[in-house]
C-alpha cells in the first residue's frame, strides 16, 4: 500500500502554525517515511496533483481566494485538520469583525499616517488579480466540513506531531495534558 | 447654562440627593432634556457624590434612558412578536415615511425620534407605541400617520389622547378616570373570584388586626398560595422566612414589573384592583411586622402612576395605611409611592432590587437571600401583585375556601395574559388546572400551530400538548400565553425571542452574554439555509452549558425557545437543513458586496456558487 499524501495551506494566518509544524525538527525524518508530501507551502506544490488524505489547515477565511483553496481542499482531501486558533474561531484576523468593511480600507489605504500623503488620489488597490475582501472573517467549519481541531496559537508541535501520527497510523492519539495547554 | 445646572439642581433636589433614587432623577432628566448628557451626568455625579461612571453605567443600561438626544418626542414602537403578528412592519413603515426618518434615529430638526422596545405589556392590544410615556394600542398604518402629523403640529403626547378624536380614545373601566386617561383597554375577559372577584376594602386588614401576626401568618401557610410570578416559591414560607429574619426593619415590595413579553395581567390589576393590591402588601406587612412597603413599577405603566398615588392616598385618609392602621395601635406601613424599573425583565428578583436601588439591573450574588438583606439591606419580601391581592381573599374568606379553587399543589386562581391568534385576547382568571386545549377553545383559537406558555423563557408546546394543565405541577408560568397560528413562520418568531435575550442579557456573565448570541447567529443560519446536522447538536450542548453555567435565570432560561422547538418541532429545523455534503452552503456574492462598493470592482462571480 502506498503511503499516505499530506496536504498543507495557509489561508488567513501568519504561518505561525506553519513554522510550529516544522519545530518538529529531526522527526521530520521520521514523518517522511510514514507520508508522501502533495501541495503545500513547505515544498512549494501549488495545485493537486492527485487527491490526498490529509491535510492541514491553517487560518481562516477572509477573502475569496481563500473559500475557493479552502472548498478544493475540501474536494480533494479526505480529512481535513483545522490548525490553531485562526482557523477555528477566525482569531487575530476577525478582531476586524465588528469594523465595517469600508472603514477597514480606509484606514488603510487612505488615511493611516503611512498612506494619507503617499495616496493623493485616494485609491484603493483594484487589480484583477487581487482576491477581494469578505465582509468578515470566518472560520474554516463555517465554511467547509472539518474533521479535526488542532487548538492552539499556534498548536505545539508535539500536538502536530501527534495527531498526524496517530492519524496515519490509525492509533489513537496521545494528548496530555501539557501538550494542550497554553497558560 | 446656568439655568441646566439649576434644572439639575432642582431634579436632584425633588428625590433630597438621596443617590439610592438616581434612577429617578435620571427619568426626569431624560424627559425633560430629551437625554441624559454628559454635562447632566457630571453634574449628577458631583451632587450625589458618585463617579462619573457609576452613572454612566446606570443610563446605558436602561433602554428607555440614552445619552443622545431623542427627539422632542420620542416614539418606542413594540417590535415584539406579538406586534410583528398583528403589522408591526406597516405600521412602522408608516412611522418612517411619514415622519421622514427611519428606526433608531431622530429627524435633523430634533423634533421626532423612532425607536423600538421590545415589550410594553400590550399583547393584547398591538401594535402598539409609546410616545413621551404615553401608550398607544391597536395601532395601524393610518392611525400612525395621524400620530405624526400631531407631532408635526407640535401637540403634547398626553392631548392626542381624548374623550374621542381621531387620535384615540379613553379605554374601558378606570382607564378613563382623569388620573390615568389612558386609551389602553382592560379587554378583561375573564373574572375570576380571587383577584376579579367580590372585594370588600379593609375587611380582610379588620379581620387581620383581630388576630396575631402569627395567626395570619399561618392562615397564608394553609392556604397552600405559591408565588404567581412563576417560580411559585410557597409564599407562606417566604413570609416566615423574613419574619425570622434579624433586623431593625422589615419591607414589602411589590413586584409590577410583568418583564417577560406577553404578560399584562398586572396592568388590569393595578388598574381595577390597586386597593386589593395595596392591601395585600398591608397583611404581608402585619404578618412579618415590616413598616416600609414599595411597588416596583415598570416604566410602561408610568401613566398609572398618578392614580397609584391617588389611590394610596386614599387609602391613608381611610386609615388602612399609614399609623395605627385600622384601629391596631403601633401596626405603622406607609407604601412609599412608585418605585421604577426600565428593563423589562425581572425574573431573577435580585436584579429588582438592584435597579430599585438606582443601580444597573445586574443580578446580585445570593446569598443573601432577599429575605435576609434585600431591599437597602432590609429582610424583604418581594411578591408578584398577583400573589399579594391573593393573600387578600385568603385573609376574608379562609384557606379552606382558597384551597377548594385549584389543585392539590396549585390552589386558588391564575391570572392569564393570552395573546396572539384568538378571536378573544386578553385577560382571563381562571382556576389552576385548566388544561391548553380549554384555554384555546375559551380565547377562540385560531388554528393554532403552537402556543408559548411564560413568555419567551416559557415553553413551546405543539398540537399534541393541549392536555397540558396550568399549574405548578405542570406548566408553571407567570401565565402569558401566546397563540401562534400556522400561517406564521414559528421560527422567525424564536428569532425574535432570541434577539430579546441577547438584548436583555445584562452582561455580567460570559455563558449568557455570548451564548444568547451564539444561539441566535446559529438559529439564523439555519433559517438561511446555511445550517448543518451539527449545528443541532451544538446548539443543543451549548444551551446545557449555559443552564448550568449562568448567574440568574434569564440565562438559564435563555436557551428554552431553542431546546423546546428542537424537542416539539423537529420538522422544522429537518425542513431548512441542506442534503448534507462537506461544502457548507455561504453566500460568496453576499459577502464580498461591501469590499466591491468600496473599491469599486463590478463583481467577483468568478465563483460557482454552493
Amino acid at each position: 500500500m502506498s503511503k499516505p499524501i499530506i496536504a498543507t495551506a495557509s489561508l488567513a494566518g501568519c504561518f505561525g502554525c506553519h513554522m510550529s509544524f516544522l519545530d518538529i525538527d529531526e522527526r521530520i525524518l521520521d514523518l517522511v517515511e510514514l507520508v508522501q508530501w502533495g501541495k503545500s507551502p513547505i515544498n512549494d506544490i501549488k495545485t493537486f496533483q492527485q487527491d490526498c488524505d490529509i491535510a492541514l489547515i491553517e487560518g481562516g477565511c477572509c477573502n475569496d481566494e481563500h473559500i475557493h483553496t479552502l472548498r478544493e481542499f475540501r474536494k480533494h482531501c479526505r480529512i481535513l485538520v483545522a490548525v490553531g486558533e485562526c482557523a477555528i474561531m477566525g482569531g487575530l484576523p476577525a478582531m476586524r469583525n465588528n469594523i465595517p468593511i469600508k472603514e477597514c480600507l480606509e484606514e488603510a489605504y487612505l488615511n493611516s499616517p503611512s498612506t494619507s500623503d503617499a495616496n493623493p488620489d485616494k485609491i484603493f488597490p483594484n487589480d484583477e488579480e487581487l482576491p477581494m475582501l469578505l465582509d468578515k472573517v470566518y472560520p474554516c467549519h463555517e465554511i467547509v466540513k472539518m474533521d479535526y481541531f488542532l487548538p492552539g496559537c499556534p498548536p505545539r508541535a508535539d500536538l502536530i506531531y501527534g495527531a498526524l501520527v496517530a492519524l496515519v497510523t490509525g492509533q489513537e492519539a496521545e494528548l496530555p495534558y501539557e501538550v494542550v495547554k497554553f497558560d | 447654562m446656568s439655568d441646566h445646572i439649576a434644572a439639575i439642581d432642582a431634579i436632584a433636589a425633588k428625590y433630597d440627593n438621596d443617590p439610592t433614587r438616581l434612577l429617578d432623577m435620571l427619568l426626569a432628566v431624560q424627559e425633560q432634556e430629551r437625554y441624559v448628557s454628559d454635562a447632566a451626568t457630571r453634574l449628577l455625579a458631583q451632587k450625589l457624590g458618585l463617579s462619573w461612571g457609576d452613572i454612566q453605567q446606570t443610563v446605558s443600561f436602561y433602554h428607555l434612558l440614552s445619552q443622545e438626544p431623542r427627539g422632542k418626542y420620542t416614539v418606542y414602537l413594540n417590535n415584539g412578536p406579538v406586534s410583528i403578528m398583528q403589522g408591526y412592519e406597516g405600521v412602522a413603515t408608516a412611522f418612517s415615511e411619514a415622519v421622514g426618518c427611519s428606526f433608531g434615529s431622530v429627524t435633523a430638526d430634533g423634533r421626532i425620534g423612532l425607536f423600538t422596545t421590545a415589550d410594553m405589556g400590550m399583547g393584547d392590544q398591538e401594535v402598539a407605541a409609546l410616545i413621551n410615556n404615553v401608550v398607544f394600542t391597536n395601532l395601524t398604518p393610518e392611525k400612525a400617520r395621524i400620530l405624526v402629523k400631531a407631532m408635526q403640529k407640535g401637540v403634547p403626547a398626553q392631548d392626542m389622547v381624548t374623550d374621542n378624536t381621531e387620535y384615540g380614545k379613553y379605554g374601558d373601566g378606570n382607564n378613563s378616570l382623569p388620573s390615568i386617561h389612558s386609551m389602553v383597554c382592560n379587554n378583561l375577559i375573564k373574572p375570576g373570584p380571587v383577584c376579579f372577584g367580590p372585594y370588600q376594602a379593609g375587611a380582610a386588614l379588620r379581620k387581620c388586626v383581630a388576630q396575631s401576626p402569627e395567626q395570619v401568618l399561618a392562615e397564608v401557610k394553609a392556604s397552600k398560595l405559591r408565588g404567581r410570578g412563576g417560580a411559585g416559591f410557597p409564599t407562606g414560607m417566604k413570609w416566615e422566612l423574613c419574619a425570622k429574619a434579624e433586623g431593625p426593619e422589615r419591607c414589602v415590595v411589590a413586584n409590577a414589573d410583568e418583564g417577560e413579553p406577553g404578560t399584562f395581567k398586572d396592568r388590569v390589576l393595578l388598574t381595577e384592583r390597586a386597593q386589593l393590591l395595596f392591601e395585600g402588601m398591608a397583611v404581608c406587612a402585619y404578618a412579618i411586622k415590616a413598616t416600609t412597603g414599595a411597588l416596583y413599577l415598570r416604566g410602561e405603566y408610568a401613566y398609572l402612576k398618578d392614580y397609584l398615588e391617588q389611590v394610596l392616598e386614599q387609602m391613608r385618609s381611610d386609615n388602612l395605611l399609614g399609623k395605627d392602621i385600622a384601629g391596631k395601635p403601633g401596626f405603622d406601613f406607609l407604601i412609599s409611592g412608585c418605585s421604577w424599573v426600565l428593563a423589562p425583565m425581572s425574573a431573577a428578583r435580585n436584579q429588582l432590587l438592584e435597579s430599585a436601588e438606582g443601580r444597573r439591573g445586574e443580578p446580585r450574588n445570593r446569598p443573601p437571600f432577599p429575605a435576609q438583606s434585600g431591599f437597602h439591606t432590609m429582610p424583604t419580601v418581594i411578591d408578584n401583585v398577583e400573589t399579594l391581592a391573593a393573600t387578600v381573599q385568603i385573609i376574608d374568606k379562609g384557606a379552606t375556601w382558597f384551597r377548594s379553587l385549584g389543585t392539590e399543589e396549585s390552589t386558588g386562581t391564575k391570572v392569564l395574559s393570552i395573546s396572539g391568534d384568538c378571536d378573544r385576547p386578553g385577560v382571563y382568571e381562571v382556576e389552576f388546572g385548566i388544561t391548553l386545549g380549554e384555554l384555546l377553545t375559551l380565547a377562540g383559537a385560531r388554528d393554532p400551530q403552537a402556543a408559548q406558555v411564560g413568555g419567551p423563557s416559557g415553553r413551546c408546546l405543539n398540537a399534541a400538548a393541549r392536555d397540558t394543565a396550568i399549574s405548578f405541577e405542570d406548566c408553571p408560568s407567570a401565565g402569558a400565553i401566546l397563540i401562534i397560528g400556522a400561517q406564521h413562520d414559528l421560527l422567525t418568531i424564536i428569532d425574535n425571542f432570541m434577539a430579546f435575550f441577547t438584548e436583555e442579557s445584562c452582561g455580567s456573565c460570559v455563558p449568557c452574554r455570548t451564548g444568547t448570541w451564539m444561539l441566535r447567529n446559529t438559529l439564523r443560519r439555519i433559517m438561511h439555509g446555511q445550517g448543518t446536522r451539527e449545528d443541532l447538536t451544538s446548539m443543543r450542548q451549548l444551551s446545557a452549558v449555559m443552564q448550568k453555567t449562568t448567574k440568574c435565570g434569564l440565562g438559564h432560561t435563555a436557551a428554552n425557545p431553542i431546546l423546546n422547538t428542537l424537542d416539539n418541532f423537529p420538522h422544522l429545523y429537518d425542513a431548512l437543513i441542506p442534503e448534507q455534503t462537506d461544502i457548507r452552503s455561504f453566500d460568496l456574492e453576499a459577502a464580498v458586496q461591501a469590499s466591491n462598493l468600496t473599491v469599486g470592482r463590478a463583481s467577483v462571480a468568478k465563483e460557482e456558487q454552493v
